[in-house]
Protein backbone atom coordinates (compact mmCIF):
# COMPACT_ATOMS: atom_id res chain seq x y z
CA UNK A 1 0.00 0.00 0.00
CA UNK A 2 0.90 3.60 -0.39
CA UNK A 3 2.05 5.80 2.43
CA UNK A 4 0.94 9.35 2.09
CA UNK A 5 3.52 11.65 3.59
CA UNK A 6 3.93 15.33 3.96
CA UNK A 7 6.67 16.27 1.59
CA UNK A 8 6.90 20.02 1.83
CA UNK A 9 10.60 19.61 2.06
CA UNK A 10 13.27 22.12 1.28
CA UNK A 11 13.20 21.42 -2.44
CA UNK A 12 9.54 22.05 -2.70
CA UNK A 13 10.01 25.59 -1.47
CA UNK A 14 13.39 26.21 -3.03
CA UNK A 15 12.12 25.84 -6.56
CA UNK A 16 9.23 28.15 -6.01
CA UNK A 17 11.36 31.22 -6.61
CA UNK A 18 12.30 30.09 -10.08
CA UNK A 19 8.76 30.17 -11.30
CA UNK A 20 8.90 33.80 -12.25
CA UNK A 21 11.17 33.01 -15.18
CA UNK A 22 9.05 30.19 -16.52
CA UNK A 23 7.59 32.06 -19.47
CA UNK A 24 10.79 32.21 -21.40
CA UNK A 25 10.86 28.42 -21.34
CA UNK A 26 7.93 28.01 -23.63
CA UNK A 27 10.11 27.47 -26.66
CA UNK A 28 10.82 23.80 -26.05
CA UNK A 29 12.49 23.08 -29.37
CA UNK A 30 15.24 25.50 -28.48
CA UNK A 31 15.23 25.31 -24.71
CA UNK A 32 14.13 22.05 -23.16
CA UNK A 33 12.37 23.59 -20.16
CA UNK A 34 15.11 22.47 -17.82
CA UNK A 35 14.60 25.07 -15.19
CA UNK A 36 10.92 24.34 -14.74
CA UNK A 37 10.96 21.19 -12.66
CA UNK A 38 8.46 18.82 -11.16
CA UNK A 39 8.23 20.70 -7.90
CA UNK A 40 7.66 24.00 -9.68
CA UNK A 41 4.81 22.38 -11.51
CA UNK A 42 3.31 21.08 -8.30
CA UNK A 43 3.73 24.46 -6.63
CA UNK A 44 2.00 26.09 -9.58
CA UNK A 45 -1.09 23.89 -9.74
CA UNK A 46 -1.62 22.53 -6.23
CA UNK A 47 -3.11 24.73 -3.52
CA UNK A 48 -0.36 25.93 -1.25
CA UNK A 49 0.71 23.33 1.25
CA UNK A 50 -1.85 20.77 0.12
CA UNK A 51 0.40 18.35 -1.77
CA UNK A 52 1.21 15.12 0.05
CA UNK A 53 3.48 12.81 -1.91
CA UNK A 54 2.93 9.07 -2.11
CA UNK A 55 5.88 7.11 -0.88
CA UNK A 56 6.71 3.75 -2.36
CA UNK A 57 9.00 1.03 -1.24
CA UNK A 58 10.12 -0.84 -4.33
CA UNK A 59 12.95 -3.31 -4.52
CA UNK A 60 15.73 -2.38 -6.95
CA UNK A 61 14.90 -3.38 -10.50
CA UNK A 62 17.33 -4.32 -13.24
CA UNK A 63 15.79 -7.15 -15.27
CA UNK A 64 18.39 -7.10 -18.05
CA UNK A 65 21.21 -6.66 -15.53
CA UNK A 66 22.09 -3.66 -17.63
CA UNK A 67 25.48 -2.23 -16.75
CA UNK A 68 25.41 0.98 -14.75
CA UNK A 69 21.62 1.17 -14.67
CA UNK A 70 21.14 0.76 -10.93
CA UNK A 71 23.90 3.27 -10.14
CA UNK A 72 22.38 5.76 -12.55
CA UNK A 73 18.99 5.47 -10.89
CA UNK A 74 20.39 5.79 -7.39
CA UNK A 75 22.26 8.92 -8.36
CA UNK A 76 19.18 10.48 -9.93
CA UNK A 77 16.98 9.61 -6.98
CA UNK A 78 19.25 11.69 -4.81
CA UNK A 79 19.47 14.55 -7.24
CA UNK A 80 15.83 14.69 -8.19
CA UNK A 81 14.26 13.77 -4.87
CA UNK A 82 11.95 11.18 -6.40
CA UNK A 83 11.74 7.38 -6.73
CA UNK A 84 11.79 7.28 -10.48
CA UNK A 85 10.85 9.70 -13.21
CA UNK A 86 7.58 10.67 -11.56
CA UNK A 87 6.25 12.32 -8.43
CA UNK A 88 2.73 11.40 -7.40
CA UNK A 89 0.55 12.39 -4.51
CA UNK A 90 -2.69 13.82 -3.31
CA UNK A 91 -3.49 17.50 -3.26
CA UNK A 92 -6.15 20.12 -3.66
CA UNK A 93 -6.53 22.25 -6.74
CA UNK A 94 -8.81 25.24 -6.31
CA UNK A 95 -10.17 23.52 -3.25
CA UNK A 96 -10.95 20.26 -5.08
CA UNK A 97 -9.24 17.14 -3.87
CA UNK A 98 -7.39 15.14 -6.52
CA UNK A 99 -4.57 12.72 -7.17
CA UNK A 100 -1.78 14.47 -9.06
CA UNK A 101 1.25 12.96 -10.79
CA UNK A 102 4.00 14.82 -12.61
CA UNK A 103 6.61 13.14 -14.74
CA UNK A 104 10.20 14.26 -14.43
CA UNK A 105 12.16 14.28 -17.66
CA UNK A 106 15.38 15.04 -15.85
CA UNK A 107 15.22 11.44 -14.67
CA UNK A 108 16.35 9.43 -17.72
CA UNK A 109 14.02 11.39 -20.00
CA UNK A 110 11.11 10.12 -17.91
CA UNK A 111 11.26 6.84 -19.77
CA UNK A 112 8.84 4.20 -18.49
CA UNK A 113 10.14 1.17 -16.67
CA UNK A 114 8.53 -1.07 -14.09
CA UNK A 115 8.75 1.44 -11.28
CA UNK A 116 7.23 4.31 -13.21
CA UNK A 117 4.50 2.05 -14.57
CA UNK A 118 3.77 0.84 -11.07
CA UNK A 119 3.54 4.39 -9.68
CA UNK A 120 1.08 5.39 -12.41
CA UNK A 121 -1.01 2.29 -11.63
CA UNK A 122 -0.89 2.70 -7.86
CA UNK A 123 -1.85 6.36 -8.19
CA UNK A 124 -4.84 5.45 -10.35
CA UNK A 125 -5.83 2.73 -7.90
CA UNK A 126 -5.54 5.15 -5.00
CA UNK A 127 -7.79 7.55 -6.88
CA UNK A 128 -10.21 4.70 -7.56
CA UNK A 129 -10.39 3.66 -3.92
CA UNK A 130 -10.79 7.19 -2.67
CA UNK A 131 -13.11 8.29 -5.47
CA UNK A 132 -10.81 11.10 -6.55
CA UNK A 133 -9.96 12.42 -9.99
CA UNK A 134 -6.52 11.62 -11.38
CA UNK A 135 -4.51 14.32 -13.13
CA UNK A 136 -1.20 13.49 -14.75
CA UNK A 137 1.34 15.78 -16.40
CA UNK A 138 3.14 13.62 -18.93
CA UNK A 139 6.61 14.03 -20.41
CA UNK A 140 8.60 11.12 -21.70
CA UNK A 141 11.05 9.87 -24.26
CA UNK A 142 9.18 6.54 -24.29
CA UNK A 143 9.93 3.09 -22.98
CA UNK A 144 12.89 2.54 -20.63
CA UNK A 145 15.21 0.61 -22.93
CA UNK A 146 17.29 -0.64 -20.01
CA UNK A 147 14.35 -2.78 -18.87
CA UNK A 148 13.74 -4.42 -22.23
CA UNK A 149 10.47 -6.27 -22.75
CA UNK A 150 9.31 -5.44 -19.22
CA UNK A 151 9.23 -1.76 -20.10
CA UNK A 152 7.02 -2.64 -23.07
CA UNK A 153 4.67 -4.53 -20.76
CA UNK A 154 4.17 -1.35 -18.72
CA UNK A 155 2.24 0.06 -21.67
CA UNK A 156 -0.36 -2.69 -21.43
CA UNK A 157 -0.35 -2.54 -17.64
CA UNK A 158 -0.91 1.20 -17.29
CA UNK A 159 -3.52 1.24 -20.09
CA UNK A 160 -5.49 -1.56 -18.44
CA UNK A 161 -5.48 0.14 -15.03
CA UNK A 162 -6.42 3.54 -16.46
CA UNK A 163 -9.24 1.95 -18.45
CA UNK A 164 -10.57 0.30 -15.30
CA UNK A 165 -10.36 3.58 -13.40
CA UNK A 166 -12.33 5.31 -16.16
CA UNK A 167 -14.87 2.48 -16.42
CA UNK A 168 -15.55 2.85 -12.72
CA UNK A 169 -16.44 6.48 -13.24
CA UNK A 170 -13.12 8.11 -12.40
CA UNK A 171 -12.17 11.38 -14.04
CA UNK A 172 -8.80 11.10 -15.77
CA UNK A 173 -7.13 14.27 -17.05
CA UNK A 174 -3.85 14.20 -18.90
CA UNK A 175 -1.72 17.24 -19.59
CA UNK A 176 0.77 16.52 -22.35
CA UNK A 177 3.95 18.49 -21.87
CA UNK A 178 7.13 18.62 -23.89
CA UNK A 179 7.99 15.99 -25.03
CA UNK A 180 5.46 13.15 -24.73
CA UNK A 181 6.48 10.38 -27.10
CA UNK A 182 6.90 6.64 -27.65
CA UNK A 183 5.54 4.10 -25.22
CA UNK A 184 4.09 6.74 -22.91
CA UNK A 185 2.22 8.57 -25.67
CA UNK A 186 0.95 5.19 -26.90
CA UNK A 187 -0.44 4.24 -23.49
CA UNK A 188 -1.68 6.21 -20.49
CA UNK A 189 -0.83 9.68 -21.87
CA UNK A 190 -3.44 9.56 -24.61
CA UNK A 191 -6.25 7.86 -22.70
CA UNK A 192 -7.56 10.94 -20.89
CA UNK A 193 -11.23 11.75 -20.50
CA UNK A 194 -9.89 15.24 -20.96
CA UNK A 195 -6.61 15.79 -22.80
CA UNK A 196 -4.81 19.09 -22.40
CA UNK A 197 -1.48 20.08 -23.89
CA UNK A 198 1.06 22.81 -23.31
CA UNK A 199 1.82 25.15 -26.21
CA UNK A 200 4.44 23.85 -28.63
CA UNK A 201 4.90 20.58 -26.76
CA UNK A 202 6.19 17.80 -28.98
CA UNK A 203 3.68 14.94 -28.87
CA UNK A 204 3.82 11.82 -30.97
CA UNK A 205 4.53 8.13 -31.20
CA UNK A 206 7.69 8.07 -33.29
CA UNK A 207 10.42 10.64 -32.76
CA UNK A 208 10.83 13.25 -35.52
CA UNK A 209 14.31 12.02 -36.43
CA UNK A 210 13.11 8.47 -36.92
CA UNK A 211 10.28 9.70 -39.14
CA UNK A 212 12.63 11.83 -41.22
CA UNK A 213 14.94 8.87 -41.70
CA UNK A 214 12.01 6.65 -42.67
CA UNK A 215 10.37 8.93 -45.19
CA UNK A 216 13.63 10.52 -46.36
CA UNK A 217 12.46 14.09 -46.16
CA UNK A 218 12.32 16.99 -43.75
CA UNK A 219 9.22 17.28 -41.63
CA UNK A 220 7.02 20.34 -42.04
CA UNK A 221 7.33 23.04 -39.41
CA UNK A 222 5.15 22.51 -36.38
CA UNK A 223 4.79 18.79 -37.07
CA UNK A 224 3.86 16.82 -33.92
CA UNK A 225 3.52 20.00 -31.89
CA UNK A 226 0.53 20.52 -29.60
CA UNK A 227 -1.05 22.89 -32.13
CA UNK A 228 -0.74 20.23 -34.83
CA UNK A 229 -2.50 17.71 -32.61
CA UNK A 230 -5.22 20.21 -31.83
CA UNK A 231 -5.73 20.81 -35.52
CA UNK A 232 -6.01 17.07 -36.16
CA UNK A 233 -8.43 16.53 -33.33
CA UNK A 234 -6.38 14.83 -30.62
CA UNK A 235 -6.42 17.36 -27.76
CA UNK A 236 -9.30 19.10 -26.04
CA UNK A 237 -7.40 22.29 -25.42
CA UNK A 238 -3.99 23.87 -25.39
CA UNK A 239 -3.39 25.60 -22.10
CA UNK A 240 -0.70 28.11 -21.22
CA UNK A 241 1.25 27.43 -18.08
CA UNK A 242 -0.16 30.56 -16.39
CA UNK A 243 -3.69 29.37 -17.04
CA UNK A 244 -3.18 25.76 -16.04
CA UNK A 245 -4.44 25.95 -12.49
CA UNK A 246 -7.50 27.93 -13.52
CA UNK A 247 -8.41 25.44 -16.24
CA UNK A 248 -7.84 22.40 -14.01
CA UNK A 249 -9.96 23.98 -11.28
CA UNK A 250 -12.73 24.59 -13.77
CA UNK A 251 -12.59 21.00 -15.01
CA UNK A 252 -12.67 19.64 -11.47
CA UNK A 253 -15.61 21.90 -10.73
CA UNK A 254 -17.45 20.68 -13.83
CA UNK A 255 -17.07 17.11 -12.64
CA UNK A 256 -17.74 17.63 -8.97
CA UNK B 1 22.00 -20.44 -30.50
CA UNK B 2 23.07 -16.80 -30.29
CA UNK B 3 20.31 -14.22 -29.84
CA UNK B 4 21.18 -12.53 -33.12
CA UNK B 5 20.62 -15.81 -34.97
CA UNK B 6 17.12 -15.89 -33.52
CA UNK B 7 16.63 -12.34 -34.71
CA UNK B 8 17.68 -13.30 -38.23
CA UNK B 9 15.51 -16.41 -38.13
CA UNK B 10 12.53 -14.37 -37.00
CA UNK B 11 13.05 -12.00 -39.92
CA UNK B 12 13.67 -14.75 -42.49
CA UNK B 13 11.70 -13.98 -45.62
CA UNK B 14 10.81 -17.64 -46.03
CA UNK B 15 9.03 -17.95 -42.70
CA UNK B 16 5.28 -18.55 -42.99
CA UNK B 17 3.20 -15.40 -43.26
CA UNK B 18 -0.16 -14.58 -41.72
CA UNK B 19 -1.97 -15.63 -44.90
CA UNK B 20 -0.40 -19.08 -44.64
CA UNK B 21 -1.27 -19.45 -40.98
CA UNK B 22 -4.84 -18.53 -41.75
CA UNK B 23 -4.98 -20.92 -44.67
CA UNK B 24 -3.48 -23.86 -42.81
CA UNK B 25 -5.14 -23.48 -39.43
CA UNK B 26 -8.65 -22.30 -40.29
CA UNK B 27 -11.40 -22.87 -42.83
CA UNK B 28 -14.07 -20.67 -44.38
CA UNK B 29 -12.05 -17.47 -43.85
CA UNK B 30 -13.89 -14.26 -44.59
CA UNK B 31 -11.56 -11.28 -44.74
CA UNK B 32 -12.73 -8.02 -43.19
CA UNK B 33 -11.14 -4.83 -44.44
CA UNK B 34 -11.22 -1.24 -43.30
CA UNK B 35 -11.34 0.70 -40.05
CA UNK B 36 -14.74 2.14 -41.04
CA UNK B 37 -13.41 5.57 -40.18
CA UNK B 38 -12.02 6.33 -43.59
CA UNK B 39 -9.13 3.99 -44.31
CA UNK B 40 -8.02 0.46 -45.08
CA UNK B 41 -4.63 -0.77 -43.92
CA UNK B 42 -3.38 -3.94 -45.59
CA UNK B 43 -0.65 -4.40 -42.97
CA UNK B 44 -3.30 -5.84 -40.67
CA UNK B 45 -5.01 -8.90 -42.11
CA UNK B 46 -8.03 -10.34 -40.38
CA UNK B 47 -11.54 -11.63 -40.42
CA UNK B 48 -13.81 -14.46 -39.35
CA UNK B 49 -13.00 -18.14 -39.82
CA UNK B 50 -13.69 -21.56 -38.43
CA UNK B 51 -11.23 -23.28 -36.13
CA UNK B 52 -12.14 -26.97 -36.01
CA UNK B 53 -15.63 -25.96 -37.03
CA UNK B 54 -15.95 -23.17 -34.46
CA UNK B 55 -16.24 -19.48 -35.41
CA UNK B 56 -13.28 -17.37 -34.33
CA UNK B 57 -11.91 -13.95 -35.19
CA UNK B 58 -8.38 -14.13 -36.48
CA UNK B 59 -6.03 -11.28 -37.29
CA UNK B 60 -2.39 -10.39 -37.49
CA UNK B 61 0.35 -8.32 -39.04
CA UNK B 62 0.81 -8.88 -42.73
CA UNK B 63 4.26 -8.41 -44.23
CA UNK B 64 3.60 -9.90 -47.64
CA UNK B 65 5.92 -12.23 -49.53
CA UNK B 66 6.72 -10.65 -52.88
CA UNK B 67 8.24 -7.17 -53.23
CA UNK B 68 4.91 -5.95 -54.52
CA UNK B 69 3.05 -7.38 -51.53
CA UNK B 70 5.67 -5.96 -49.17
CA UNK B 71 4.98 -2.51 -50.53
CA UNK B 72 1.22 -2.97 -50.42
CA UNK B 73 1.27 -3.98 -46.75
CA UNK B 74 4.02 -1.59 -45.78
CA UNK B 75 6.25 -4.48 -44.63
CA UNK B 76 3.86 -5.27 -41.81
CA UNK B 77 4.07 -1.85 -40.18
CA UNK B 78 0.53 -0.68 -39.42
CA UNK B 79 -0.67 2.86 -39.22
CA UNK B 80 -3.42 3.96 -36.84
CA UNK B 81 -6.06 2.70 -39.27
CA UNK B 82 -4.59 -0.80 -38.96
CA UNK B 83 -4.95 -0.75 -35.18
CA UNK B 84 -8.46 0.67 -35.45
CA UNK B 85 -9.41 -2.02 -37.94
CA UNK B 86 -8.05 -4.66 -35.56
CA UNK B 87 -10.10 -3.16 -32.74
CA UNK B 88 -13.21 -3.00 -34.88
CA UNK B 89 -13.11 -6.69 -35.65
CA UNK B 90 -12.14 -7.63 -32.09
CA UNK B 91 -15.13 -5.71 -30.68
CA UNK B 92 -17.28 -7.56 -33.18
CA UNK B 93 -15.83 -10.86 -32.01
CA UNK B 94 -16.84 -9.91 -28.48
CA UNK B 95 -20.38 -9.17 -29.61
CA UNK B 96 -20.73 -12.59 -31.27
CA UNK B 97 -18.83 -14.34 -28.50
CA UNK B 98 -16.03 -15.56 -30.74
CA UNK B 99 -12.57 -16.23 -29.38
CA UNK B 100 -9.87 -13.97 -30.84
CA UNK B 101 -6.60 -15.33 -32.16
CA UNK B 102 -3.88 -12.85 -33.12
CA UNK B 103 -0.60 -13.44 -34.94
CA UNK B 104 2.24 -11.02 -34.30
CA UNK B 105 4.95 -10.34 -36.88
CA UNK B 106 6.00 -6.71 -37.24
CA UNK B 107 9.11 -4.56 -37.20
CA UNK B 108 6.94 -2.01 -35.37
CA UNK B 109 4.18 0.51 -35.95
CA UNK B 110 4.90 2.70 -38.96
CA UNK B 111 6.89 5.84 -38.10
CA UNK B 112 5.41 8.00 -40.84
CA UNK B 113 3.97 11.43 -41.35
CA UNK B 114 0.38 10.39 -41.92
CA UNK B 115 0.53 7.81 -39.16
CA UNK B 116 1.36 10.59 -36.71
CA UNK B 117 -1.20 12.95 -38.22
CA UNK B 118 -4.00 10.45 -37.71
CA UNK B 119 -3.05 9.47 -34.19
CA UNK B 120 -0.71 6.47 -34.11
CA UNK B 121 -0.18 6.89 -30.36
CA UNK B 122 -3.91 7.18 -29.63
CA UNK B 123 -4.73 4.19 -31.81
CA UNK B 124 -2.24 1.92 -30.04
CA UNK B 125 -3.17 3.18 -26.57
CA UNK B 126 -6.83 2.66 -27.43
CA UNK B 127 -6.17 -0.94 -28.38
CA UNK B 128 -4.21 -1.67 -25.22
CA UNK B 129 -7.01 -0.25 -23.09
CA UNK B 130 -9.84 -1.89 -25.02
CA UNK B 131 -8.19 -5.29 -25.32
CA UNK B 132 -7.81 -5.39 -21.55
CA UNK B 133 -11.60 -5.32 -21.23
CA UNK B 134 -12.60 -7.92 -23.89
CA UNK B 135 -15.00 -10.55 -22.60
CA UNK B 136 -13.92 -13.37 -24.90
CA UNK B 137 -10.79 -15.55 -24.92
CA UNK B 138 -7.83 -13.82 -26.58
CA UNK B 139 -4.82 -15.87 -27.71
CA UNK B 140 -1.69 -14.34 -29.23
CA UNK B 141 1.04 -16.15 -31.09
CA UNK B 142 4.24 -14.26 -31.85
CA UNK B 143 5.34 -15.91 -35.08
CA UNK B 144 8.19 -13.69 -36.25
CA UNK B 145 9.25 -10.24 -35.13
CA UNK B 146 7.34 -8.87 -32.17
CA UNK B 147 8.70 -5.39 -32.04
CA UNK B 148 7.60 -2.57 -29.76
CA UNK B 149 4.17 -1.04 -29.24
CA UNK B 150 3.38 -2.04 -32.80
CA UNK B 151 3.37 -5.68 -31.69
CA UNK B 152 1.75 -5.13 -28.31
CA UNK B 153 -1.13 -3.25 -29.96
CA UNK B 154 -2.71 -6.60 -30.89
CA UNK B 155 -1.16 -8.74 -28.15
CA UNK B 156 -2.98 -8.02 -24.88
CA UNK B 157 -4.11 -11.64 -24.61
CA UNK B 158 -5.10 -14.21 -22.02
CA UNK B 159 -2.43 -16.50 -23.42
CA UNK B 160 0.66 -15.37 -25.26
CA UNK B 161 2.83 -17.95 -27.03
CA UNK B 162 5.94 -17.64 -29.13
CA UNK B 163 7.35 -19.81 -31.87
CA UNK B 164 10.82 -20.88 -30.82
CA UNK B 165 12.47 -18.72 -33.48
CA UNK B 166 10.33 -15.67 -32.87
CA UNK B 167 11.53 -12.62 -30.97
CA UNK B 168 9.59 -10.14 -28.82
CA UNK B 169 11.16 -6.91 -27.69
CA UNK B 170 10.72 -3.27 -26.77
CA UNK B 171 12.52 -2.20 -29.95
CA UNK B 172 14.67 -3.71 -32.70
CA UNK B 173 18.23 -4.55 -31.58
CA UNK B 174 19.44 -1.93 -34.09
CA UNK B 175 17.24 0.71 -32.47
CA UNK B 176 18.27 -0.36 -28.99
CA UNK B 177 21.99 -0.11 -29.86
CA UNK B 178 21.41 3.23 -31.50
CA UNK B 179 19.59 4.71 -28.51
CA UNK B 180 21.76 3.34 -25.72
CA UNK B 181 25.16 3.20 -27.37
CA UNK B 182 24.67 5.59 -30.30
CA UNK B 183 25.88 2.83 -32.59
CA UNK B 184 23.36 0.71 -34.48
CA UNK B 185 26.22 -1.50 -35.71
CA UNK B 186 26.33 -3.07 -32.24
CA UNK B 187 23.05 -4.87 -32.92
CA UNK B 188 24.42 -8.40 -32.26
CA UNK B 189 25.51 -7.34 -28.81
CA UNK B 190 22.19 -5.55 -28.28
CA UNK B 191 20.25 -8.69 -29.24
CA UNK B 192 22.13 -10.57 -26.54
CA UNK B 193 21.64 -7.91 -23.85
CA UNK B 194 17.94 -7.33 -24.60
CA UNK B 195 16.77 -10.86 -23.71
CA UNK B 196 14.35 -11.11 -26.58
CA UNK B 197 14.24 -14.82 -27.38
CA UNK B 198 11.31 -17.09 -26.55
CA UNK B 199 13.32 -18.69 -23.73
CA UNK B 200 14.14 -15.29 -22.23
CA UNK B 201 10.53 -14.16 -22.36
CA UNK B 202 9.33 -17.39 -20.89
CA UNK B 203 11.76 -16.93 -18.00
CA UNK B 204 10.41 -13.41 -17.49
CA UNK B 205 6.88 -14.78 -17.38
CA UNK B 206 5.87 -12.55 -20.27
CA UNK B 207 4.78 -15.53 -22.38
CA UNK B 208 2.90 -18.68 -21.45
CA UNK B 209 4.66 -21.18 -23.66
CA UNK B 210 7.05 -21.83 -26.51
CA UNK B 211 5.94 -23.59 -29.66
CA UNK B 212 8.51 -25.97 -31.05
CA UNK B 213 9.37 -25.61 -34.73
CA UNK B 214 11.05 -28.99 -35.23
CA UNK B 215 8.18 -30.74 -36.91
CA UNK B 216 5.02 -29.50 -38.61
CA UNK B 217 4.64 -25.94 -37.43
CA UNK B 218 0.92 -25.72 -38.24
CA UNK B 219 0.01 -28.80 -36.28
CA UNK B 220 2.08 -27.55 -33.32
CA UNK B 221 0.24 -24.21 -33.37
CA UNK B 222 -3.09 -25.98 -33.82
CA UNK B 223 -2.40 -28.07 -30.73
CA UNK B 224 -1.39 -25.02 -28.70
CA UNK B 225 -4.51 -23.04 -29.66
CA UNK B 226 -6.75 -26.05 -28.91
CA UNK B 227 -5.04 -26.52 -25.56
CA UNK B 228 -5.51 -22.86 -24.65
CA UNK B 229 -9.13 -22.78 -25.77
CA UNK B 230 -9.96 -25.85 -23.68
CA UNK B 231 -8.73 -23.99 -20.60
CA UNK B 232 -10.25 -20.61 -21.49
CA UNK B 233 -13.64 -22.07 -22.45
CA UNK B 234 -14.19 -23.03 -18.82
CA UNK B 235 -14.06 -19.40 -17.72
CA UNK B 236 -16.89 -16.89 -17.57
CA UNK B 237 -16.69 -13.64 -19.55
CA UNK B 238 -15.90 -11.73 -16.34
CA UNK B 239 -13.21 -14.21 -15.37
CA UNK B 240 -11.56 -13.96 -18.79
CA UNK B 241 -11.48 -10.21 -18.48
CA UNK B 242 -10.18 -10.33 -14.93
CA UNK B 243 -7.49 -12.91 -15.74
CA UNK B 244 -6.22 -10.82 -18.62
CA UNK B 245 -6.24 -7.70 -16.48
CA UNK B 246 -4.33 -9.42 -13.70
CA UNK B 247 -1.85 -10.93 -16.13
CA UNK B 248 -0.76 -7.49 -17.33
CA UNK B 249 -1.30 -5.64 -14.05
CA UNK B 250 1.47 -7.52 -12.34
CA UNK B 251 4.48 -6.83 -14.50
CA UNK B 252 6.39 -5.56 -11.51
CA UNK B 253 9.25 -6.78 -9.39
CA UNK B 254 7.03 -9.20 -7.51
CA UNK B 255 5.83 -10.69 -10.76
CA UNK B 256 9.41 -11.16 -11.88
CA UNK B 257 10.34 -13.07 -8.79
CA UNK B 258 7.32 -15.30 -9.06
CA UNK B 259 7.90 -15.99 -12.71
CA UNK B 260 11.08 -17.79 -11.83
CA UNK B 261 8.94 -20.55 -10.35
CA UNK B 262 6.78 -20.59 -13.40
CA UNK B 263 4.40 -23.02 -14.91
CA UNK B 264 5.27 -24.67 -18.20
CA UNK B 265 2.54 -25.54 -20.61
CA UNK B 266 3.96 -28.31 -22.70
CA UNK B 267 2.62 -28.81 -26.17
Amino acid sequence: MINVVDQRKSKFNRYKDLRENSNELLEPAIKPAKEYGVWDRIADVADEGSFKAFEFDFPETNPLEFQGYVEKKQELREEENCHDAIVAGQCEIGGYKTVLAVMNKKFMMASMGMELGEIVCKSAEYAMENKLPFIIFTASGGARMQEGILSLMQMAKTSAVIQKFKDEGGLYITVLTHPTTGGVSASFATLGDITLAEPKALIGFAGPRVIEQTIGEKLPEGFQRAEFLEEHGFVDAIVERDEMKKVLTKLLKLHS
Amino acid sequence: MKAIERVLNARDKDRPKITEYVENLFTDFFEQKGDFLGKEDASIYGGIALFHGRPVTVLGHRKGRTAEENMACNFGMPGPEGYRKAMRIMKQAEKFNRPIITFVDTPGAYPGLEAEMYGQAQAIAGNLAAMSTLKVPVITIVTGEGSSGGALGIAVANKVYMLENAIYSVLSPEGFASILWHDSARRDEAAEVMKLTAEDLYDFGVIDGIINEDSDIYSAIDKQISFALRELDKKSAEQLQKDRYDKFRYFDEEYLQQSVEKRMEVV
